[in-house]
């Protein structure tokens, strides 16, 4: 008899495999979906038959489409992603250099979003019906609606070119130039995190306004213990596991979301990386990008219900 | 007869409700100017939207040019204008195509079963591993860019969504007894799903309409703003607030209001999601006035 969280997580590891074959499946398609000839299409005004002949066999379109998926599916699976439309460069080796400046985004990010939306949200959930309620309500109504690309246009006009107090666009690696990294990473990672903060909100108060109706919150008050170790102990506590899901969630659309924010921004992450790759019809480099993200958001899901099995008993044993 | 008279006091009691919460009726009157906004918004522009008129670029706002002028003395209040009406348009045709195809799946996945429900679950989930924008690049990197491009990208993306939604309601109305009755009387699956599923799982839908209306926009002006979108001379709200970009200190207008059309759009349509989920879904709606009882 195994233990059933192992049992939960090889159903779970399982199950991301066998989307993860449908997202290769998609991937591998993107490129033979094009109307017309990619590699043509690629080449636009700098074609030649022989350039054509060149790039065409080097990405191996030139193969039945059989033996193309099942080579495609080889290499992506050893971390081979071929070589860039445009430059001839590893699409493994660009993706890679690309990724710390977008997970370092992404995790400023959710953090920020985090410190707003845990207090924000228990507070309104805890207050339901109230004044403050309402006002952290539009507030999140508020922080959904904002097109994020406007939001940060607004936060550079007011603190880069007005203030003067940050700069307007760019990154500085971490380890290289961390007071740079912190006073480059400020402008996108409040542009990202308040846009994700206003999301999470309304799940922390709605994980707060379920836990607060249950029966045992109800015993933990009939037997008189003072409502904050109720609320810490008993409500909170319970709320935050349905919120470590949302935050995974948030986390992995952070991180293949953030292309426009790197575009306002010019931040040299992923995000920017497929935006260019799509204006230059790069397909190697599109498809590698959006498995990469893909990947990323299968992996970020599994150590969320690893996490959420762990915590939660319930969910492991039904 | 009585089941008709109970229907019918159900619906007056959710229209009650409905008009009861003044953030809806408010988000639906706003959301009506704006669609009357787009459906006239050549007549009511005081300027042609590509009308150039360069001795007074980067006008401020005045009497004349109600939200300035942009670096080539074009009218801003009535680029806004006909951008809405894009905008409203893209929305509008790649969510109905989101809805049709979406809920299609949905609904013949969960009222089969077995393993088409499996085979179109699975197609579903591979599709939301997707974020919704690099999704939608990749259409347009597929397609190329434009308006119609756009309509699809955004359809496919939100497609997902509906099936999810329409078949986790017709699995629940699947197993009512009035339906399970109806099929012992040996009724046909179409008939049943135009009597009792569709009927039944159009609440939850409606909500899911109005948010994606919402996050269509949203879209939309993204990939707009990226250059993927809407195509000039047609004025997009996205590709507006990216040349404003340039001029962030010398004219604020140029960014500030193709923004506040797109907030103001996108807000209206998701409180009136929220108001409408309040009275529509009958789950969410039990547990509201569980707790107003309480």
């Amino acid at each position: 008899m195994t233990h059933p969280i192992v049992r939960f997580l090889a159903r779970r590891v399982l199950y991301s495999l066998v989307v993860l074959l449908g997202v290769l499946v998609v991937v591998f398609a993107l490129v033979h979906l094009v109307p017309g000839d990619p590699v043509r299409i690629a080449l636009g005004t700098r074609y030649t038959p022989e350039a054509y002949e060149a790039l065409r066999s080097a990405s191996g379109l030139d193969r039945p489409l059989v033996t193309q998926f099942v080579s495609y599916l080889g290499s992506a699976l050893t971390g081979d992603l071929g070589v860039s439309f445009r430059n001839g460069d590893p699409v493994t080796v660009t993706l890679l250099e690309r990724l710390p400046a977008t997970v370092s985004l992404g995790l400023v990010g959710i953090v920020i979003a985090l410190l707003i939306a845990l207090p924000a949200g228990i507070f309104s959930g805890l207050r339901e019906g109230r004044v403050s309620d309402a006002i952290v309500r539009v507030s999140s109504q508020f922080g959904v609606s904002v097109p994020d690309f406007w939001l940060g246009i607004l936060l550079i006009a007011l603190f880069a070119s007005t203030l003067g107090w940050l700069p307007t666009s760019g990154y500085r690696p971490l380890f290289e130039d961390p007071s740079g990294w912190l006073r480059h990473i400020v402008l996108p990672g409040l542009t990202v995190g308040l846009v994700a903060a206003a999301i999470l909100t309304r799940y922390v108060r709605s994980a707060v306004l379920e836990v607060a109706s249950t029966g045992y919150v109800r015993t933990a008050r009939s037997k008189g213990l003072p409502p904050r170790v109720v609320t810490s102990r008993h409500i909170v506590r319970n709320a935050l596991v349905p919120v470590l899901t949302i935050t995974g969630i948030q986390l992995a659309t952070i991180l293949g979301g953030v292309i426009v924010v790197e575009v306002v921004f010019a931040w040299p992450g992923l995000g920017r990386l497929v935006y260019n790759a799509v204006a230059a019809r790069d397909y190697p480099l599109i498809q590698g990008a959006v498995l990469l993200i893909a990947v990323l958001f299968l992996l970020i899901n599994l150590i969320v219900d690893a996490l959420y099995a762990v915590v939660d008993p319930r969910i492991r044993l039904s | 007869m009585t089941d008709l008279s109970t229907d019918e006091s159900t619906r007056v009691a959710s229209w009650r409700l409905l008009l009861r919460n003044p953030v809806t009726v408010v988000s639906a009157v706003v959301l009506a100017a704006i669609v009357v906004v787009a459906l006239t918004a050549q007549w009511i522009a005081p300027f042609g939207f590509n009308d150039i008129d360069v001795p007074n670029a980067l006008a401020p706002p005045s009497g004349t040019h109600w939200f300035g002028t942009d670096e080539l003395g074009r009218d801003v209040f009535s680029r806004v204008l006909v951008a809405i009406q894009a905008s409203m348009r893209v929305a509008v045709v790649s969510v109905a195509f989101a809805v049709v195809v979406g809920v299609t799946i949905g609904v013949v996945a969960g009222y089969r079963g077995g393993w088409v429900d499996t085979v179109f679950m699975r197609v579903v989930d591979v599709m939301f591993a997707f974020p919704v924008l690099l999704l939608a690049l990749a259409v347009v990197a597929i397609l190329g860019p434009g308006a119609t491009t756009t309509m699809l990208a955004i359809g496919i993306v939100y497609t997902p969504i509906f099936a999810r939604v329409a078949r986790a309601s017709s699995l629940s109305v699947r197993v009512e007894p009035f339906v399970q009755a109806s099929q012992t009387m040996g009724t046909g699956p179409m008939y049943i799903l135009r009597r009792h599923i569709l009927p039944n799982i159009s609440g939850p839908l409606i909500v899911q309409t109005s948010l994606s209306l919402a996050f269509a926009i949203l879209s939309e002006a993204a990939l707009s703003f990226l250059g993927l979108g809407i195509q000039p001379p047609q004025p997009s709200l996205g590709r507006m607030i990216f040349d404003s970009q340039g001029f962030v200190t010398l004219a604020w207008w140029m960014a500030v209001f193709p923004g506040a059309a797109i907030f103001v759009a996108v807000l209206a349509f998701n409180l009136l999601g929220d108001g409408l989920r309040d009275v529509l879904d009958p789950k969410q709606r039990t547990m509201i006035e569980a707790r107003r009882q309480r």
